[in-house]
Order: C-alpha cells, then structure tokens, then sequence
C-alpha cells in the first residue's frame, strides 16, 4: 500500500475554499508552537502583528509602502510565468529599475525640473526590461535556461549598483556612506498619505491593465497558449521567439518600475540597502495569486502586512530578528505547500498481487 | 475560478487576525497607573556581536539601572541603514515612544524624516551630522584612546606592519586610523599601518577574510574598526596580536587582545534620558572624550610590558588634563604635504571631515 499524489481532474469548489483555510489555520498552528516554545504568547503576538501592519491608517500606508514595490515586482513575475518563462530575476530588474531611475535624478542636470520624475520612471522601465530582455533573448534564439540566467543576473545587478554606489556616483559630499547624491526635490514621486506614494495608483492600475490585457485580447491568450501548450502554439502560428522577448521586456519593465518608484518616493538615492529581497517575495507572490494580476493586489497587500508587522516580533514582543524571520517563514510555508492540494489530491493505492 | 479561490484564501487570512487583534487590545488596556519614559534603541547589528551594538546595549543597560522604573526601554536589532529604518522609528513614535536612538551613521536621513513627522518625539543619532529642534547628534572622541592603542601596537609590532581591518572610508574611520598610526609613530618611526577596506561595519565573514588577507601580506598585529570580535580570533589563530575595539574584546578573545579603545555609552544614554523625562533636553551635538569618560582604553593585557603601561598612562593623563591632543603638527599627509604646522591644533570641524591619511598609512580613502 502506497500513498500517491493524483492530479485533480476538475477542481471542485470546495477544495478550492478548504485548502488555503486549512492553510493558513496550520500555518498559524505551527507559528504559534515556535512562539510559544520561545516564550511569547501567541494570540498576543498574531495581535500585535495585525496591528501593527492594518491597526491605524498611517500603519495600513506603511503597509502600502511596501504593498507598492511587490505588487509590480509580483505582476512581472507572474506574467512571465504565464509563459512558464521561470524569471527570478526580478531582483536584478529592480535594481536596474532604481539604477536607471537615477542616473536620470543624479546626473541629467540638463532636463527641467518638472520632466525629471516621468523620464526618470520612463528610464527606470527602459533599465528593468534591459536586464529582463538578456535572458529573454538567450532562451527565445538558443533555449539558454532562464532559471539560471536570471538568477546569477540578479547578482551582478547587485554588484554593479554596489560598484556605483561606492564608486563613482557616491556623493562627494555625503561623508563617504554608500549612496548617491539626494535626488532634487522637484523629482520626488509625490507622497498621498504618510510616506505612501501615489505609485500605488500606478501599480493598481497596471494590475488592472494586466488582467484585461491577459483574459480578454488575442495577445493574453496568445501567452496561455505558449505557457500550456508550445508546439500547439506554435502549429497555430505563434512566434513563440517573439513572444517570449516582448513579454520578458514588459516583465522586466514592471520590476524596474518598482526600483524606480521606490528610489524616487521613498529613498530618494540610490544607496545601499535598496536591495531588499522584494524581487524574490514577488515570485511567493505570484504563486500565492495563481498568476492572477487582480489577486496579487491583495496577496502584496497582505504580504506587505507580514513584513511590516514582523517587525513587532522585536518591538513588541521582545524576539530577536531572526526569530521574526523564522515565523514569517513558518505563516508562509503551509499557504504554499497547500496549494499542491488543490491541483492533486492523495489516493491510497493498495499493491495488487499479481 | 482562480479568483474566486484567491479572494477566498485572503479572506480567510484575514477573519482569525481579526479575532486575535480584539483580543489583543483587551490586555492592553489594563495601563499602569504611572506613565514611564518609553525609550527605544535602534541597533544596526545584534548585541550579541560582542562590539559596536553590544555596548550600545550595555549602556542602555547601566541607564535602565540608573533610572530604574521611571523608564520603559525597548530594543530593536538588525535594522538595514536604509528606508525601512524610517518606518521602524515612526512606528516607535506612535507607539507613544518618548525618545529614540538611532545608533548608526547610516540612519541620519530616515531620523530626520521620522523626526520632522514626528514634532514630540526626541530622536537622538549616533555618529552623524544633521540636527533639529527635536534631533540631536552624539559621539565620541575614539580618536583618543585609538592614539593610545597605537602606542601599544607599536611599542609590540616586530614585522613593523600593522593591518587595519576597517569598514567605510569615511571621516570616523579615517581619523581613527590616523589617531592609531599616529600612536604607533610616536613609539616606532619605522611602523607601516595597512588598511583593507572591507565595506561593511558588522559581517563575521567579510572581517575574517580581511584579516587574513593582511595576515599574508607580513602584517604581524591587528587593529580594527569593525564590530566583531572576528579580526582578533583571526590574529589569534595565526599567533598573532590584535588590537580590539568597542568593547573590552580581551575578554572574549584572550591575551592576544593587547587592549582596546571602547566605548561607554551609560554616562551618556542615562543623562540624556534624565533629561528628555525632565524636560530640560535642548538640541544638541555631543562628542565626549577621555575626560567625558565616554570612550576609554580598556585593561591593558599581560602581555603588555609595564614600560609600555606606563608611556600609555602618561599620554592619557595629558589628554584628559587637556595639555595635549592627538592632531597636533607637526602632521604631514600621505603625500608628505604639510597639513598642520608644529604646534598648531586641528579643529573639531576639521576633525569630523577629515578625508586624507596621515604619512605611514598604506591604503587609499576610497
């Protein structure tokens, strides 16, 4: 007797309901036995965690700071992955986002001033799909894999900002700190409420766009097809080489306007630190929403919440960092691990003696 | 159907996070009867790395002590020198935080930020320069006991090189280094200090590498300016002495540790607290010396010898009497170009922005 995994044939709607409660209820079981065993209590804890992240309004904006990089970091992720083009290179892409975002701030003194926040964020796009498009280009003409390409780019993204950052652009004036100048103010990214930017409008309605773009025109369905089904595509007379590159350019576009929002609304410099992670939270993001544009509003939302109340594991309850880290990783691990459950389900399977 | 599915798992995140944050708000009702001064600290590294936050923390320590329960402090570790430190301290400030000090050079931008937003918090920051009504910046002369160290290191170099495992190239660190060579040079004209960058103030790995790095190349004592206790153990391992720094690393390393320049921040952090509680804090720029008590030189080790004790007592006495200070001339530039005539003391301005290396350094300011 064996225990298989056996694919659903059509997901009932019940499944579809159970499986991420059942989830989230075991992720925040197992949460709960880690804090419990170092010493916090954990209803308290979940208590302070949500407040922290949605409890007041000038909370919820600190929450949309960071919903606002993962949300167009999680929307280029999943588009790529439509395709089944696995990009985890939107790390990379983002740092390429806020690079080209401020060369422009930085260095384009000739520009008048009220053009240097859309042509920054223009270049900050132009930079992101750059990165996105070597990859792109290696998999569509020689079938290079992706994985590999845009994962070991993504480090020589964060070199190459660390080289200019520490080199050449650092500011002469700024004590030596790795950072570049302070962008001037007349290209900041306007703030609505807090520190939050009006870039979240930007990103909801390139979500929006997306989810048009993707279920209703010739093109979105175009890349389902590639992702399911390539030689179909391609006996239909898709440019599956084609396709890969403009996608991956929009993809990457997407990511580099996340580092370009963020270094024009909220750091205002390229300078060390702006590498945080958000270019591989977006791939748990995109996951999380299925690849749907509409859902990676919320689950960046949430995501987002999961950060910024991760910080009162420290601040309230007194836990060291890398104890917020572990149950971060602890809430997300079933909700990921659950979703198995809904594409396959377990069957027992009894050994026939033959 | 996938969206459906997806606006069923958010939901569903949210119902239990509700339940708990009720049951939250209930036990934080129950207030005590007196309100204490709510201080936070925010560290760059975690206090166990036996330097830099460490003794941030052992001053908050003697502080709380001090103060005992008139003051509520809390702590938060391992914050990024970047955007995520402004939330972090704004947080603090709704959370009806009094005070807030920020313990890196690298959070200058992200406290002023907080700062201007938040008019009735009193942000305190460590090693910079920008201030404001409710801002203040404080620091230490480690300048001082850094000179004293290089007596030391070059009363006990036999190779004549020292390494200088060091983390930004900027006016702290420099003048650090050229305060150490200086010491050195009063003792042993011939000594050479090399300095290897290593880019970051608190990473094990990184400080070890350097370490070895300057092992190789002939150097037979180490100094640092880093926050773990990683160059010392390195220096151990090889036979070699090291110089620590920001805490008494002695202790934690052994004999080899010859001494180190450190700091002491409970003087400091529980004057200021006193009084931010009594409403007598004015924005200010602290830079405590020796006299201060702010930064010291630690036990000397026994592998010091008792000349060498004494030529270092003899230059901190002089210090703290104020007769004489490190960046006095005759001082002369790596290029060999004058910077101070005999006599002539340096200025603190000069000082805070000093961006060149004394003669005897080998190693670039960028």
């Amino acid at each position: 007797m064996r225990i298989v995994l056996e694919k659903r044939e059509a997901r009932s709607k019940t499944v579809t309901v159970l499986v991420p409660i059942i989830s989230f209820v075991v992720s925040l079981m197992l949460g709960s036995i880690v804090l419990g065993l170092s010493g916090a209590n954990p209803l308290s804890t979940y208590g302070f965690m949500f407040k922290g992240a949605f409890g007041t309004w000038i909370d919820f904006t600190e929450t949309l700071v960071k919903a606002i990089p993962l949300l167009l970091t999680g929307l280029g992720v999943a588009l790529a992955f439509k395709l089944r083009f696995w990009n985890i290179g939107a790390e990379g892409q983002f740092i390429w986002g806020a690079i080209g975002t401020s060369w422009v701030m930085v260095f384009w003194n000739f520009l008048p001033l009220p053009l240097l926040l859309p042509i920054g964020l223009v270049m900050g796009m132009v930079a992101g799909a750059m990165w996105a498009g070597i990859p792109a280009i290696l998999k569509a003409n020689w079938g290079v894999d992706e994985t590999l390409t845009t994962l070991m780019l993504n480090y020589v993204a964060i070199l190459f900002a660390e080289y200019l950052y520490y080199g050449p652009w650092r500011d002469p004036d700024g004590f030596g700190f790795p950072g570049t100048k302070r962008f001037p103010q007349e290209g900041w990214l306007p703030r609505f409420a807090g520190r939050a930017h009006y870039g979240l409008f930007l990103a909801l309605a390139i979500a929006i766009l997306l989810w048009f773009l993707l279920s209703k025109t010739r093109w979105g369905f175009e890349i389902k097809m590639i992702g399911k089904n390539q030689k179909a595509a391609r006996c239909l007379g898709v440019s599956i080489e084609k396709s890969i590159v403009v996608t991956l350019l929009i993809s990457g576009a997407l990511a580099g306007l996340a580092g370009a929002t963020e270094v024009a609304g909220i750091s205002h410099r390229l300078q060390k630190g702006i590498d945080m992670g958000y270019g591989y939270t977006a791939i748990i993001i995109a996951w999380m929403a299925q690849l749907n544009p509409l859902a990676c509003i919320l689950v960046s939302i949430l995501m987002a919440g999961l950060l910024v109340g991760g910080d009162q594991l420290q601040m309230m309850v007194g836990l060291p960092s890398s104890m917020g880290l572990v149950i971060q990783g602890l809430l997300l691990f079933p909700l990921l691990a659950g979703s198995v459950f809904t594409e396959y389900r377990l069957k027992i399977v009894r050994k026939v003696e033959a | 159907m996938k969206r459906s599915l997806a606006l069923v798992c958010l939901l569903a995140l949210l119902v239990p996070f509700a339940l708990f944050a009720g049951g939250a708000q209930e036990s934080a009702t129950e207030a005590p009867v007196e309100e204490p001064y709510k201080v936070a600290f925010v560290y760059i590294g975690p206090p166990g790395d036996l330097g830099w936050t460490y003794m941030h923390d052992v001053g908050k320590k003697e502080m709380e002590a001090a103060l005992g329960s008139a003051v509520e402090t809390t702590l938060i570790e391992s914050v990024e020198e970047g955007p995520d430190s402004a939330r972090i301290m704004g947080q603090y400030a709704r959370n009806g935080y009094d005070m807030v000090f920020a313990t890196s050079f690298g959070y200058m931008d992200y406290a002023l930020e907080t700062a201007m937003d938040n008019p009735d918090l009193l942000v305190e920051h460590c090693s910079g320069y920008k201030t404001a009504d409710n801002m203040s910046t404080y620091f230490g002369r480690m300048y001082q006991p850094r000179y004293l160290s290089g007596i030391v290191a070059g009363s006990m170099t036999e190779t004549n090189i020292i390494g200088y495992v060091a983390a930004f190239p900027i006016p702290e660190v420099i003048r650090g280094i050229n305060a150490f060579t200086l010491g050195a040079q009063s003792v042993n004209p011939d000594v050479e200090v090399k300095v290897v960058w290593t880019n970051t103030w608190y990473d094990p790995v990184k400080e070890r590498e350097a370490a070895i790095a300057l092992l190789d190349s002939g150097a037979d004592l180490l100094a640092q300016h880093q926050d773990t206790t990683e160059p010392p153990k390195a220096a151990k391992e090889r036979g070699a002495l090291s110089i620590g720094y920001d805490a008494d690393m002695g202790q934690f390393v052994g004999e080899s540790v010859l001494c180190s320049p450190m700091w002491n921040w409970g003087p400091y952090y529980t004057a200021t607290v006193k009084a931010g509680m009594e409403g007598t804090w004015e924005s200010h720029q602290f830079w405590g010396g020796l006299s201060e008590d702010t930064v010291k030189l630690s036990a000397m080790s026994a592998l010091v010898p008792a000349d060498v004790q004494a030529k270092v007592t003899e230059v901190q006495a002089s210090i703290v009497a104020g007769d004489w200070d490190v960046f006095t001339g005759p001082l002369y530039d790596q290029s060999g170009a004058m910077i101070l005539a005999d006599g002539e003391v340096m200025s603190d301005g000069d000082m805070l922005s000093m961006g060149f290396f004394v003669e005897g350094v080998v190693g670039t300011v960028n």
